[in-house]
């Protein structure tokens, strides 16, 4: 057999998957459409006047306009680039410290398991929201303090399942065959069991997105979130006032931009479970 | 079973200690010193001495720890910033509110997911499995938000069949006030709820002991209710139990948005007037809702799984 066969057998399957694959698509949009607005190649001048008050959707603006006759779709194109550096810099502090604390507690158990465990059960003690609303309130409000809060509260669920798995590797034969011919705890772990538990990651990473700019439109409504700067949560809490008015584009622009990528990153993370988990294979 | 339950009480010490101490780091030593922002920019520093000393600032910090710790059990939060009042009664104040909204819609949710996720299971595969499936994953993708603010404008502000707003104390007074935010957060909790719950009734249909039973023949229904159902009870337990701290919480934004004067109110009032005290207690006191709860699921289990006695 070829090297890399699960890989590719995998990325076979989730293209053949044609929901899962206008998942991939819809996730690379969102990613380049971030990309070139932080690089303010797109919507740069979102902040210019370009029209009347609340204007409605036409052929120039095709959101309209919102209360200071700015254009709603670049607001909506700045604000991706918001929620996806959100599901990013989260991803980025989440992961090391999840894949780390949870291999090292499924791998050696005993004490260090006990430290670990203890560790991310008070963390998960406290609940979600009044962990992340005490970290924003108390880091200053801004973008830095929501990487922070959301990276300091997701690693727990990655932890809890990198551990479970890596303490079902251990005893496998492949490991102790690793053992036997003079591989040390680092060796073991690092090259032989980590690998094997790489597809919990992938998928978890794929919900933790999605978890991630859920909370940072919510935190950015609270008024915790980005400041100075339009975010699908700012956005909505605009709306606020002015549905009654019967202004819904910025709302209908906003929600439309946030569901679609976040159905995506849901849709992807059930397809990679069903691709990469090999205990759902052929169910 | 009481060894059991010890062992687990035991357990809930370090726990408790890790929380207030996290609480702790938070809001003694990362926060800084508010006696500036308290006292406005004119204050002498004999006032903000005062104030420091009032607050219990200015004690050595293992002390500030243990009174984290203390009110924990004593729930003596102090006053708060903002209102001056005292936090503890401001909490049991708005409770009351926030139960009327949140118990019967967590009760009337969970009993509805449960429902639907046993009529999907039942027919798995066939068109109504499909269709709340893409219902359920098409719905939790929708911001809470949108939800609310839509269903707000148009339930109650353009056909008018609902207060748009407030809230009135005694029993059946509270209805119309809570009864739009309680089917929103229904709907909010369906999508969720019935996938988790699908996924874990499929989980044990596939079993070696289901096919038993069919073997020996028994109805479908029965395998569900009977057998699968009884099974699938502890993970449905655990999510069904660790969801009602952030229950009390969770209906922040319903209350925000409806003005219903109840914690969540109280919670974000609090964020916008940076009345730390009032965060402080909100998190010490959900945490330790949660840590009774996870608890009591731990003897629930017992009863759902005899096994679980002889770890």
């Amino acid at each position: 057999m070829k090297e890399n066969s699960l890989w590719k057998d995998a990325f076979r399957r989730l293209t053949m998957d044609k929901w899962a694959l206008g998942s991939l698509i819809i996730v690379l949009i969102y990613s380049s459409v971030a990309l070139l607005a932080a690089m303010g190649i797109i919507a740069g001048d979102w902040a210019k006047e370009v029209g009347a008050s609340n204007m409605a959707p036409n052929g120039d603006h095709w959101l309209g306009t919102d209360i200071f006759g700015r254009d709603v779709l670049s607001k909506v194109l700045r604000g991706t680039q918001i929620a996806m550096s959100v599901g990013l810099v989260t991803s980025l502090i989440a992961i090391p410290i999840g894949v780390v604390l949870g291999a090292l507690a499924g791998y050696f158990g005993g004490w260090v398991d006990d430290l670990i465990t203890w560790l991310y059960t008070t963390f998960s003690s406290i609940p979600n929201i009044m962990l992340l609303i005490s970290i924003t309130m108390i880091l200053g409000k801004g973008i830095f303090a929501v990487y922070i809060a959301l990276g300091a509260t997701s690693w727990v669920t990655l932890c809890r399942l990198i551990r479970g798995e890596v303490m079902k590797h251990k005893e496998r034969e492949y490991v102790q065959a690793a053992g036997a011919i003079g591989g040390g705890h680092f060796r073991k772990l690092f090259l032989h069991i980590l690998p094997n538990v790489t597809h919990i990651v992938i998928i978890n990473t794929s919900l933790q997105f999605q978890f991630a700019i859920k909370s940072e439109v919510i935190l950015s409504y609270l008024g915790l979130g980005v400041q100075g700067e339009p975010s699908w949560g700012t956005m909505i809490d605009d709306a606020k006032l002015e549905l009654s008015r019967g202004v819904w584009w910025q709302l209908a622009g906003a929600t439309t931009a946030m569901f679609l990528v976040v159905l995506a990153f849901n849709l992807l993370g059930d397809a990679l479970r069903d691709s990469l988990d090999p205990k759902l294979k052929g169910k | 079973m009481i060894k059991y339950i010890i062992r687990r009480l035991l357990y809930l010490i370090p726990v408790l200690l890790g929380v207030s101490f996290i609480i702790f780091v938070l809001f003694n030593l990362v926060s800084g010193d508010p006696t500036a922002v308290l006292l406005g920019k004119n204050a002498s520093a004999r006032q903000m001495a005062e104030l420091r000393e009032q607050l219990g600032l200015n004690k050595p910090l293992l002390d500030q720890y243990f009174d984290v710790v203390k009110s924990a059990f004593t729930f003596d939060f102090g006053y708060s910033w903002a209102t001056k009042q005292e936090i503890s009664h401001m909490i049991l104040q708005g409770a009351y509110p926030s139960l009327c909204l949140s118990v019967p819609a967590f009760v009337i949710a969970t009993i509805l997911s449960l429902i639907i996720s046993l009529v999907v299971s039942f027919y798995r595969g066939k068109g109504i499995d499909l269709f709340v499936r893409i219902m359920c994953i098409a719905g939790v993708s929708v911001s809470a938000l949108a939800y609310i603010l839509f269903f707000q404008y148009f339930f109650a502000y353009k056909l008018g069949w609902f207060e748009i707003s407030g809230f009135e104390y005694g029993f059946p007074d509270f209805i119309p006030f809570v009864a739009l935010p309680a089917i929103i957060f229904i709907l909010l909790s369906l999508g969720p709820d019935v996938r988790f719950f699908r996924t874990v009734i499929l989980d044990e249909i596939y079993q070696d002991y289901v096919r038993t039973a069919r073997a020996k023949g028994l109805s479908e229904v029965v395998i569900l209710l009977k057998h699968v159902l009884r099974n699938a009870m502890i993970p449905i337990i655990t999510y069904v139990v660790i969801q009602i701290p952030s229950l009390i919480l969770g209906a922040l934004l319903l209350e925000n948005f409806f003005s219903i004067p109840g914690l969540g109110g109280i919670t974000l009032n609090a964020l916008n007037s940076s009345d730390f005290p009032v965060i402080k207690a909100m998190a010490i006191l959900s945490s330790v809702l949660y840590i009774l709860l996870s608890l009591l699921t731990d003897v629930l289990y017992t009863f759902a799984d005899p096994r679980v006695k002889l770890k």
